[in-house]
Formats: structure tokens, C-alpha cells, sequence
């Protein structure tokens, strides 16, 4: 990959997080793959970030975490949007599509 | 929902910390092993786990209790250190507790009455200027012509004796007027208040009762309240009871009220007329002390025939007028205030003496935190977890003190000298514990800071070694000069104490005036309707002499209706048939003991001139009396008193006979030891206008006197069984407890003198074997190059002494300007007494000598090979 990876916007990782989830349950570096191939590698996510956000999320009754055994591991949490998470996401998602329309129109108003 | 689910998992953490760490080792591995099977590198599994943990919020309470944990165990690892710390932080929260436990009820909380600034009490005063208590005459005028007050009312001591039950006793009671409950805002707690139809002349008899007395002899106040009970063979309405919490200042142990019955008439010869009324007002809202004073003298040069006056109660100088809480508590409140003053002293000693400590183990720990920070510690952390260790040490400290200012309370109401107001309602202020703990907290974070503060600017690891030695240097001169500091502030409580350690030795030094060895003494009342005519009276004291006197050991016996140092007054104004007084003059007053003959001879007060009271003195004989030097000075100047003829008090009518001199004797000390022998006069039980229904049995013994009173007590109940009799104390014990409030000072003076002795020879200890150990080195080379022990020793016992040299020379400067305020309670000596000032700056020598001598003995015993390998 020639393009330069950068770390998640500031304040966005929880939006792409329960974006993610809304697709289909995944596990913690399921996740992170999933955000890295949908941004087509633009952002690369922290482990640590991403795990702490988790652990934040779930106890924010936003996503629910669940055990289950995995293949080489001996087992994994495997998180899910609880109803509670769809309906911020579906907040998040407005507001952040706002502003970011908002900041694409200041960026491409020619002087 | 969410909230709880938060708080949920975080407790379960800390509940189970074995599997939350085991759940996120798995979440971790997993994350990891993804990665890497997908040829992505994501780290350290150690690393990652630590950040994800961080972020719950139980984190925050484990980082705390681990640094806890640390600091705990860093304490246990330098025992020295923290039982030094603690035991210190211990003492000056302790004592500080302690000493404000007991002084806010007394000069800082107001009285527990509604508007307690507003109520004043009113005096006269005698001719000395001291002051005593009013006449009812007095009061009536007042009432009727004064306007500052709102409400005024009288009380007259009052000691019944409660007949009729088994068990007879004497207690303390007061008549009253009837607005005096209400005055003080105050309430029966059942049945009712005195009213004015109370005090009319032949109402019937009625009391109130103490809430206490009421359920120790009554089984409750409403098991008695409407019942009558009997007083001195007479019964008398219960009609009301109040409660415990009427704090009754003026008379704490007063269980029984009844109303003043009295009206003050043109006849000056009666009780009215005497000086037992304590009067207390309460000011209307626009009135001051000095108003009112104002207001009293006017009224009192301005006499209206309507309230006749006699001379020994002129009110031609008005009253003293003074705010209820500074009357009642004006009297200790030097000795008070002087504990205070020490008690803050060392405070100052223990928090300079803790900061020392810790500075000790901030220089000792420097280079620790600096080699921590070059390792990566974060700084913020570092800082916690240092704040946390001093914290730790402060609330140790904190609690062990309040655990002592628990017993130390206790331990201070016991010692203090009887008549100290408000003893009841002292017990350890919680608004006191908690401020002493913020206190110390406070000086925890404050001492903790600056080694913390020194690691963060500490830098890396190159400047480590160099910077570690910069610091070191600094932290030995603020020590030095912390020490300094610590000896000065001991130096001023050790002269306060010394001072006052020398005025109590002078003091019970002083003669009284009579012989108190081996003298006991007991009030003896005599209750009930057979002793109402005076001959029955005199004829009992006769009979219970004879009796006193057949009891083996007993060498005399004698009765007094006064006692010295007994804080009994009973003062009486008096004329001369040589000089009559000017109409309206006042020549003073002068102290009357009604005895019997025996009374001389028994405390063995010399005879002057002339000769003593003897059996032909009695009843129906012309009027004998004996005056003590003073009061014949007084009277008489250098004319020969004996011959001369006086009149006193009630006599003072042209109808009644002259009284003849017919003895001078040595003056006796009356009021304390402290103070000057007053105008006294004697006069036999018969040749007075009645006949004291209380006196008190002055024994001489040949044995030890203590031993004789079960003796006397039953001798006595042989002549009358029904007479209570109360108060039996030694002489001696009088004189003790007449220095008793500077006893007091002194106890806790002296207790805080010496525990800032100590504590500044601990910092002392610490400051000069920290300075051996610093220069091990430099000590080495003196001796591998020749230096003798002696040189060695003299080295650190020169750093010793020059530190306690500083810290006595800015001490006495100290001392001159604190002893000042104990100027009052000192006797014999002055606040520059150099006496003291010699012998409290010998002995803080010795003590730095004593100090610096451990340390002196290692730095002998330094071996310059191991010294200079060392480094």
C-alpha cells in the first residue's frame, strides 16, 4: 500500500465501531480488519484504541460482548449492536454526515 | 441503565480480579494471534493489556490502593521513620484536639441560651474592688428604675436539706425571682415555671426540681411532678421540673429552686440586705454593657426616698456590669489561655518536626524517584504515589491523635481545678477531629510535595548523581534550619513552664496565716425545725464539740461559720464609735467568722495583742470582737485597737450596743494564697444577730487528720442523727486547690514542654546523624589523616550545640514576648525570671549534647578504608 495509513479521527472510532457491527457481529481484530478494508486502508486502527473503545462501548449498554470459542485461540468476545447502539448510530451517523458535508463545502468554496 | 452496567462491570473487576485479568488476556491473545496470522505486527500483549485496562474506572480505586499498599509498605520498611512521623503527627493533633475540645465550650461557644450575648450579670463590689454579689434592695431599685434591661431577676444560694425520706441531704439550690428560668430562655420540661403569685408573702410553699434530682430520688419528674416533698422539716410543692440541658451557669450543681419570698423594707437588719443576691439581666436590643453600667450609676447617685439605702449598699459607684460568659468563665480564662499559646506551640514543633522527617526521607529517596523518572515512570503518577505515601502517614497520625485527644479530654476534665465553668459540656468536637485531621492531611500534601517536585525537575539520568548530591546539600541546610526553629519554639514552652513551675512552688510556699497540717474539716448543717431558735443552735455546736473532743486523736476542735480558702464569703460594712462615718460614706466591709473559742488555737492563728474569744464570751455578756492586723490598721492606724468599739452590718442601728475590741490576731489568707489577708473579724456564735445554721468543724488531730473523719462524722450523728454534714476536705487539700488553676496550667504546660523537649531532640537527632552519615567520607579522611575520637566527637557535638545555640537565642526573643501573656498567673516571679531562662537553656544543651551523642559514636567509630570505598 502506497497510500499513508493514518490512526482514526479523533472522536470517530466509536461511529466506525458500531457502524461495523451493524453489518454483522464480529470479533475485536475482526473489527479492525473490517474498518482498514472498508477505508481501503486509509485508516489503520490501534489495538489499544479499539479494545479500549470496546470495553467502553459494551459497558455503555451500546454493543453487547458474548463468548465464544475461536480456532486457534482458546476464545474470543464476540460483540453485537444492542438496540440502544442502533439508535446512536443512527444519531452519530446524521450528525457526523452533517458535518462533514459542512466541511467538504468550506474545503471546496473557491475564493 | 447504562450507568449501572458501568458500575457493574467495574465492581466485578475489582471483585474478581483473577478473571477480568484472565478475560482480557484472552481478548487480548486472540486480537494478537488474528494479527499476526493476517502478517500484521500488533505489539506488545503486555502493553496492550495495561492500556485497556487504564481505562475503567476501577482502575483509578486500584492504583490507589496499590500506592496505599506501597506506601505501607515502605513504612514498614523504615520503622524509625514511621513511628517517629506518626507518633509525632500523633502528639500535636492529640494535644491540639484535645486543648480546643475543652476551650470552645468554655471561651469560644456561646452559652446555650437564646440571645447569650444579650445577658449580663451585675455586681457590687467590696471595698478591694472585688467583686460580690448584690442586695435584694438592690435588684427591687434596679427593676423599678433602670430601663436598659428587658428582664432582671435575683438568685439567692440556697442549700436545703431534703428530710423526711431516709437518707437526709443537703442540696444545692437557689431562691429566684420568678422571671429568672425565663431570662435564660429556659423551660420546665414539665409542670411549670415560678409566676409572681409565687413570690407574694404567705403563698404556699413550691420548688422546682433538677431533671437529676428528679430521677435520682424521685424515680422522675413526672413520678413527683404535683407531689410535695420536704425541705428542712417544711413541705413544698413540686411544681415543676427543668430539664437537664438548662445549663444553670451561675449555680451548675443547683438541683432545687424555690422563689425569693422576701420584700426589701426600710429595715436595713435583714437578709435583704445582705450581699447574697447574684443578679443577671438581659439587655434590650438597643443596650450595651457600658449603657447600662452608665445607666446603674446614674440611678445610683441619684437616691429617691422612695428606695432607701444603706451604706453597705450605696450603689454611689454603680455596679460592674459584665457579659454573663465573661463572668462566668473571666476567672480561668488566663489559665485557658495560656494552655492554648503552648498547645499551638507545639503543634508548630510536630508539623517542623514531620516536615524534617520527611525532608530527611525526600533527600534519602531522591535519587530512588530521579532514577524512576529516567526509567519512564510517568510523572503524575510518581507525584500520586508520593502524595499518597505522606497522606497515609498524615491520617495514621491523624487517627492515633484523635485516639489520644479521646483520653486526653477525659484526662484534662479530671485534672481540672473544681469551679472551672462549663466542665459538662466538654467532650471531643467532632468540627475540632475533623479540622485536626484536614490540618495534618494538609501538611502531608504540603511536605509531601517538595521531594516529588524536586524528582520531576530531577531530569535524566547524566544529572542524576550530581544533582542527587546539589539537593542533598539544600535539604541539609532547610533541615538545620528547621531544627533551629524546633529548639526555639520548645525553648519558649520550656520558660513558660519553668515560670510557671516556680510561681506554684512559691506560691504554696506562702504562708497562709495558720498551720493547715494535720487539720480536717467538715460543713455541718443543721436541718430542720428543732434548730429554728438561735440557743438550740449555739446549744447543738456545744454538744457536738463535746462529742468531737472525746474522739481519741483528736487534739482540738473548734466551729467557724467561715472557712478560709474555702471560697466561702460573708462580708459585712462596719462603723467606729471613734470616728463616725460621714452620712452616706462608705468605709468598705470587712469578712465575719462566727466560732467558737477553740478556733484560734486549733489552726493556730497567733495572737497579736490583746486576748481571745473564751467561754465568758457568750450570750447575754458584753459584745466581744477580734479583728485580724490589716483591719486594725485600717481602723485604727497606729492607735492601740484593743478597747476600741465597732458595730458591723445588721448592728449598725443607733439602737444596738458597741462591740468591744478585745483582741488583735495575724491575718489570715482568705480568698487564694495569690491573694492579700481582707478585713476580717471574729466574733463567738451568741453575740451575733442570729445564730449560722451551717458552720464547719475545724479539727486538729495528732495522727494523720484524713483518717479521723468517719469518727467525727459518727461522734457528730451521736448528738444528731438527722444533720447532714458535707464537704470534708484537710486544710491542706484547701491550700492545694487554692493554687489550683495554676496547677492546671502548669500540668498542661508542662506535659507540652516536655513533649516539645522531646520532639525537638528527635529533630535534633535526626538533623546531626543525618549530617554523620552525609560525610562518612570527609570523617574517614579526618582520621585516616590523624584526627582523634575526641576531634570527631567534638565535630559533631559543635554542629549540635551551634544549632541549639541558633535556635535558644531566637527562643528567648520568643519566650520575652509569649511570657507576657502569662504575666497574671505568675507569683513570686518575673516573666524575665533569669533563674528559669538559666536552667531551661542548660537543659536544652544537655538534651543536643544527649542527641548528638549516638551519632557522635558512630562517626568514631568510622573505618576510613570502608569510608573512602564507599564513594
Amino acid at each position: 500500500m502506497d497510500q499513508p495509513t493514518t490512526d482514526v479521527i479523533q472522536g470517530t472510532l466509536d461511529l466506525l465501531i458500531l457502524k461495523t457491527l451493524s453489518l454483522a457481529p464480529l470479533h475485536g481484530y475482526g473489527i479492525a480488519r473490517r474498518i482498514e478494508q472498508v477505508s481501503r486502508g486509509v485508516f489503520s486502527v490501534n489495538p489499544g484504541s479499539l479494545l479500549t473503545a470496546l470495553q467502553r462501548l459494551e459497558r455503555a449498554g451500546l454493543i453487547d460482548a458474548e463468548w465464544r470459542a475461536t480456532e486457534n485461540s482458546r476464545r474470543a468476545h464476540f460483540y453485537a449492536l444492542t438496540r440502544g447502539g442502533r439508535k446512536r448510530l443512527e444519531t452519530e451517523a446524521a450528525d457526523w454526515k452533517r458535518r462533514a458535508g459542512a466541511v467538504a463545502r468550506l474545503l471546496s468554496a473557491e475564493g | 441503565m447504562p450507568l449501572f452496567r458501568a458500575f457493574a462491570r467495574g465492581v466485578s473487576a475489582l471483585l474478581h480480579p483473577g478473571r477480568a485479568d484472565a478475560d482480557l488476556a484472552d481478548e487480548v491473545r486472540h486480537y494478537l494471534d488474528e494479527a499476526a496470522a493476517a502478517g500484521q505486527g500488533a505489539g506488545n500483549a503486555t502493553a496492550l493489556r495495561e492500556t485497556v485496562r487504564a481505562s475503567g474506572w476501577e482502575h483509578a480505586v486500584e492504583t490507589t490502593v496499590a500506592d496505599v499498599r506501597y506506601a505501607l509498605r515502605g513504612l514498614r520498611r523504615r520503622p524509625a521513620f514511621t513511628l517517629t512521623a506518626v507518633a509525632t503527627l500523633a502528639l500535636g493533633i492529640g494535644a491540639t484536639a484535645t486543648v480546643f475540645s475543652v476551650l470552645n465550650p468554655i471561651l469560644v461557644e456561646p452559652f446555650p441560651f437564646p440571645d447569650a450575648n444579650r445577658l449580663v450579670t451585675l455586681d457590687d463590689r467590696n471595698s478591694d474592688g472585688v467583686p460580690m454579689p448584690a442586695t435584694l434592695g438592690t435588684y427591687a431599685e434596679l427593676v423599678a428604675r433602670t430601663h436598659s434591661f428587658q428582664m432582671l431577676a435575683a438568685a439567692d444560694p440556697w442549700r436545703p436539706s431534703l428530710t423526711g425520706i431516709t437518707e437526709p441531704e443537703r442540696l444545692e439550690g437557689e431562691r429566684v425571682t420568678a422571671g429568672y428560668f425565663g431570662l435564660f430562655g429556659a423551660l420546665p420540661v414539665v409542670g411549670r415555671d415560678f409566676t409572681p403569685a409565687d413570690e407574694q408573702p404567705g403563698a404556699p410553699n413550691v420548688v422546682i426540681l433538677s431533671e437529676g434530682l428528679a430521677e435520682r430520688r424521685f424515680g422522675g419528674a413526672r413520678a413527683i411532678l404535683n407531689r410535695p416533698i420536704e425541705l428542712g422539716g417544711d413541705l413544698y410543692l413540686v411544681v415543676g421540673v427543668m430539664p437537664r440541658v438548662f445549663a444553670n451557669v451561675l449555680a451548675p450543681a443547683a438541683a432545687v429552686w424555690s422563689p425569693v419570698r422576701e420584700r426589701p423594707t426600710a429595715d436595713f437588719e435583714t437578709r435583704q440586705w445582705g450581699h447574697h443576691y447574684q443578679l443577671v439581666g438581659r439587655l434590650t436590643p438597643g443596650s450595651t454593657v457600658e449603657s447600662a453600667a452608665r445607666e446603674i450609676l446614674a440611678v445610683g447617685r441619684a437616691a429617691v426616698p422612695d428606695f432607701p439605702r444603706p451604706t453597705w449598699a450605696g450603689l454611689t459607684n454603680g455596679l460592674l456590669v459584665r457579659p454573663l460568659q465573661e463572668a462566668v468563665t473571666g476567672s480561668a480564662r488566663p489559665a485557658l489561655l495560656a494552655i492554648t499559646l503552648s498547645v499551638l506551640l507545639l503543634l508548630a514543633i510536630a508539623s517542623v518536626n514531620v516536615a524534617n522527617l520527611l525532608l530527611a526521607r525526600g533527600a534519602e529517596r531522591h535519587a530512588e524517584l530521579a532514577m524512576r523518572v529516567a526509567l519512564g515512570a510517568g510523572r503524575g503518577r510518581l507525584l500520586r504515589q508520593v502524595l499518597t505515601e505522606s497522606v497515609t502517614l498524615a491520617l495514621l497520625g491523624g487517627a492515633l491523635g484523635l485516639l489520644l485527644a479521646e483520653a486526653g479530654v477525659h484526662a484534662l476534665v479530671a485534672a481540672s481545678p473544681p469551679g472551672l465553668p462549663r466542665m459538662d459540656a466538654i467532650r471531643l468536637d467532632p468540627t475540632v477531629s475533623l479540622f485536626a485531621l484536614a490540618l495534618t492531611t494538609l501538611v502531608g500534601v504540603l511536605v509531601g510535595i517538595a521531594p516529588a517536585l524536586a524528582a520531576r525537575r530531577g531530569g535524566g539520568a547524566a544529572g542524576l548523581p550530581r544533582d542527587s548530591r546539589r539537593a542533598t546539600a539544600r535539604s541539609r541546610r532547610t533541615r538545620g534550619a528547621l531544627v533551629v526553629a524546633e529548639v526555639s519554639l520548645a525553648l519558649v514552652l520550656l520558660v513558660s513552664a519553668g515560670l510557671l513551675f516556680r510561681s506554684v512552688r512559691l506560691l504554696v510556699a506562702v504562708a497562709p496565716g495558720f498551720d493547715p497540717g494535720h487539720v480536717i474539716t467538715m460543713q455541718v448543717v443543721e436541718a430542720g425545725h428543732a434548730f429554728d431558735s438561735g440557743p438550740a443552735r449555739v446549744a447543738f455546736y456545744d454538744q457536738a464539740l463535746d462529742a468531737v473532743r472525746r474522739v481519741p486523736g483528736v487534739a482540738s476542735a473548734a466551729f467557724t461559720s467561715l472557712l478560709p480558702l474555702s471560697g466561702e464569703v460573708d462580708a459585712y460594712g462596719y462603723e467606729r464609735e471613734s470616728a463616725p462615718r460621714p452620712a452616706g460614706g462608705d468605709d468598705g466591709d470587712a469578712l465575719r467568722s462566727a466560732v467558737t473559742p477553740g478556733y484560734f488555737a486549733t489552726l493556730r492563728i497567733p495572737l497579736i495583742r490583746g486576748r481571745l474569744l473564751d467561754a465568758t464570751d457568750r450570750s447575754g455578756a458584753p459584745e466581744a470582737v477580734i479583728i485580724n492586723e490589716r483591719f486594725a490598721r485600717r481602723l485604727f492606724g497606729d492607735r492601740d485597737p484593743v478597747g476600741q468599739r465597732v458595730r458591723f452590718g445588721p448592728e449598725q442601728s443607733g439602737a444596738h450596743a458597741w462591740d468591744e475590741v478585745v483582741g488583735v490576731v495575724g491575718d489570715v489568707k482568705h480568698y487564694s494564697l495569690a491573694v492579700g489577708a481582707p478585713n476580717e473579724f471574729y466574733v463567738v456564735n451568741g453575740q451575733w444577730a442570729w445564730v449560722d445554721n451551717v458552720e464547719t468543724l475545724v479539727v486538729r488531730s495528732s495522727g494523720p487528720a484524713a483518717a479521723l473523719a468517719p469518727l467525727l462524722q459518727r461522734a457528730i450523728w451521736s448528738v444528731n442523727a438527722h444533720v447532714p454534714i458535707q464537704r470534708v476536705q484537710t486544710m491542706d487539700g484547701f491550700v492545694a486547690a487554692s493554687a489550683g488553676n495554676r496547677r492546671f496550667a502548669l500540668l498542661a504546660i508542662e506535659t507540652f514542654a516536655l513533649a516539645a523537649l522531646l520532639l525537638a531532640a528527635v529533630g535534633l537527632y535526626g538533623v546531626i546523624s543525618g549530617s554523620v552519615t552525609e560525610r562518612v567520607r570527609e570523617i574517614g579522611i579526618r582520621t585516616a589523616l590523624g584526627a582523634s575520637p575526641g576531634d570527631v566527637v567534638r565535630q559533631v557535638l559543635r554542629r549540635a550545640l551551634g544549632l541549639t545555640a541558633a535556635g535558644a537565642a531566637v527562643g528567648v526573643l520568643g519566650a520575652l514576648a509569649a511570657t507576657r501573656l502569662l504575666a497574671s498567673m505568675l507569683f513570686g516571679v518575673t516573666a524575665l525570671d533569669p533563674l528559669t531562662y538559666g536552667a531551661v537553656i542548660a537543659v536544652l544543651g544537655a538534651v543536643a549534647i544527649l542527641a548528638a551523642w549516638a551519632p557522635a559514636r558512630r562517626a568514631v567509630g568510622v573505618d576510613p578504608t570502608v569510608a573512602l570505598r564507599a564513594e
